[in-house]
């Protein structure tokens, strides 16, 4: 089974108007089960669009979406994928329990087994102790934290990443890369992460799909083997010249 | 401390220096009672007071909570089809700037003289505006990744109103209220001028001024303050009851 398949697809906005924008243009991605692919690129080289395509947000104006050997609307009904963006989107009238129980009570299930559910997610993510608090009474790192636990709430077997730790400081960024790298081992979760770190995205990936902008196209697709993925990893050989080779696929 | 004491001792200031102004000035009754005259007549009058205080009272309640029901809904229909919030917000802003309280007399012609239903009518018109617009605002206002993540969700449109848009316009729906709740009561007060059922306070505030008897006329308006205070800190309170995230 694959996890994601994206078969030559074209993304034009504002069709046949004078501001039409073509944002994709024939690209061709496939994510295998249970890798971890970046996608990166410079700003409005269409990689949050792809995301979106694959998440169902929005359609394709050519070509065919699937996800989990589905097409990628009937995946999104069948909730198959988890969705964290930039800002952690929570719900600030809900406890941080309700707001991951909220995609679990969206599929109709019962409230025992939904907090059951909601407080291992919390667990995994390190914040078991903070179940009761409104979301206003956290850092923007546990924020994000919370809203990583509430997409794999329904445990699907694809997470899809708009750059969820674009905001927060180097910090708190790498023990979260390590805490969603430890996670998605554990749950063998494929990953669709959009990210305009290069140091990042050789990190946690296990390819690096590299883009350019006007109109969005697939220019590379680096294989990144790290020794391992933790402080050792980061100071490996092999971490520094895939860093070397993204940022010169980067330029072009 | 801080937030209660700078304005009580203002408070109290005012009224001393306002009792000075009436006894050391020489100010006629009729146009101005000094507050020890005033609270004479309120302690002498508060079995009266009282009693129109709680006809007024009721009259404000079933108006508000008839108006805020009615205004609620119509921003939930509002905000769900396009097209009927486009044309109900310039409507509703004109409407709401009318004089709605000069209903009054011609809905008095429509009821008995014994019936509260037209001053609950007034009220319930004069509180639909604020809130209607304000709910709609709220409800209109939903971020973007609150917008996307739902749509991950696959969640309907009744869904999203009910998990999305109403928590969400919380804050706006009690910002029409407080303006309401004050509103209120002075749409039930100031309906009664113009006839229809004399038992609150509008009615003992005229009578007393028609027989003279001013202070006694200030007693029942001073009533008529308390009465808009009391509604207007309930709402404050369900307020916070209702958003307990806002407190945290």
């Amino acid at each position: 089974m694959t996890a994601v398949v994206v078969d030559n697809v074209t993304k034009v906005f504002n069709q046949g108007r004078s501001d039409e924008v073509t944002a994709l243009a024939e690209v061709d991605l496939t994510v295998d089960d249970g890798e971890f692919v970046s996608l990166i690129g410079p700003s409005g080289c269409g990689k949050s669009t792809l995301l979106r395509l694959i998440a169902d947000l929005i359609e394709p104006s050519t070509g065919t979406v699937t996800v989990a050997d589905r097409p990628a609307a009937q995946a999104r009904r069948e909730q198959e994928y988890g969705i964290a963006f930039q800002q952690s989107g929570l719900f600030e009238w809900r406890t941080v329990r309700r707001n991951v129980e909220l995609p679990l009570e969206l599929r109709g299930i019962g409230r025992a087994e939904r907090k059951a559910k909601a407080e291992q997610m919390l667990e995994l993510v390190g914040l078991a102790d903070f179940a009761g608090h409104y979301p206003g009474q956290l850092s923007g790192g546990m924020q994000q934290r919370v809203a990583i636990a509430r997409a794999l709430a329904v445990q699907p077997p694809l997470l899809l990443m708009d750059e969820p730790f674009g905001a927060l400081d180097e910090m708190t960024r790498e023990r979260l890369q390590s805490e969603l790298l430890a996670i998605c081992a554990k749950t063998r979760t494929s990953t669709v992460f959009v990210t305009h770190s290069i140091s990042e995205a050789v990190f946690l990936s296990d390819r690096v799909v590299v883009m350019s902008a006007r109109p969005g196209r697939i220019t590379a697709s680096i294989e990144v083997r790290l020794p391992s993925r933790d402080e050792a990893g980061r100071q490996s050989p092999v971490y520094f010249d895939k860093i070397t080779e993204v940022r010169k696929a980067l330029r072009g | 401390m801080r937030r209660v004491v700078p304005p009580i001792v203002a408070g109290v200031l005012a009224l001393v220096l306002w009792e000075l102004t009436v006894t050391l000035g020489r100010v006629a009754p009729f146009i101005l009672p000094a507050p020890t005259a005033i609270w004479r007549e309120l302690v002498a009058q508060r079995g009266n007071v009282w009693d129109a205080a709680l006809a007024s009272g009721a009259n404000a309640l079933v108006g508000l909570i008839a108006g805020s029901v009615a205004a609620i809904l119509a921003a939930l229909a509002a905000s769900r089809f396009r097209t009927l919030g486009e044309v109900s917000i310039p409507f509703a802003a004109v409407v709401g700037a009318l004089p709605i309280i000069a209903l009054a007399p011609i809905l008095n012609n429509m009821f008995e003289s014994t019936s509260s239903v037209p001053r609950r009518i007034v009220t319930a018109i004069v509180v639909f505006f604020p809130v209607f617009l304000n709910t709609l605002r709220g409800l209109r206002e939903v971020s973007p990744v609150h917008q996307e993540l739902m749509h991950s969700y696959a969640a309907g449109g009744w869904t999203f109103a009910r998990k999305v848009r109403l928590p969400g316009a919380l804050p706006h729906l009690f910002t029409g209220l407080r303006q309401a709740s004050s509103l209120a009561v002075i749409a039930a007060v100031v309906a009664e001028y113009f006839g229809g059922l004399q038992d609150g306070l509008g009615a003992r505030i005229t009578s007393a001024a028609a027989f003279t008897a001013y202070p006694r006329a200030w007693a029942f308006v001073a009533g008529a303050c308390l009465l808009g205070l009391t509604f207007y800190l309930v709402t404050l309170l369900l307020e916070r009851l209702a958003m307990p995230w806002k407190l945290a």
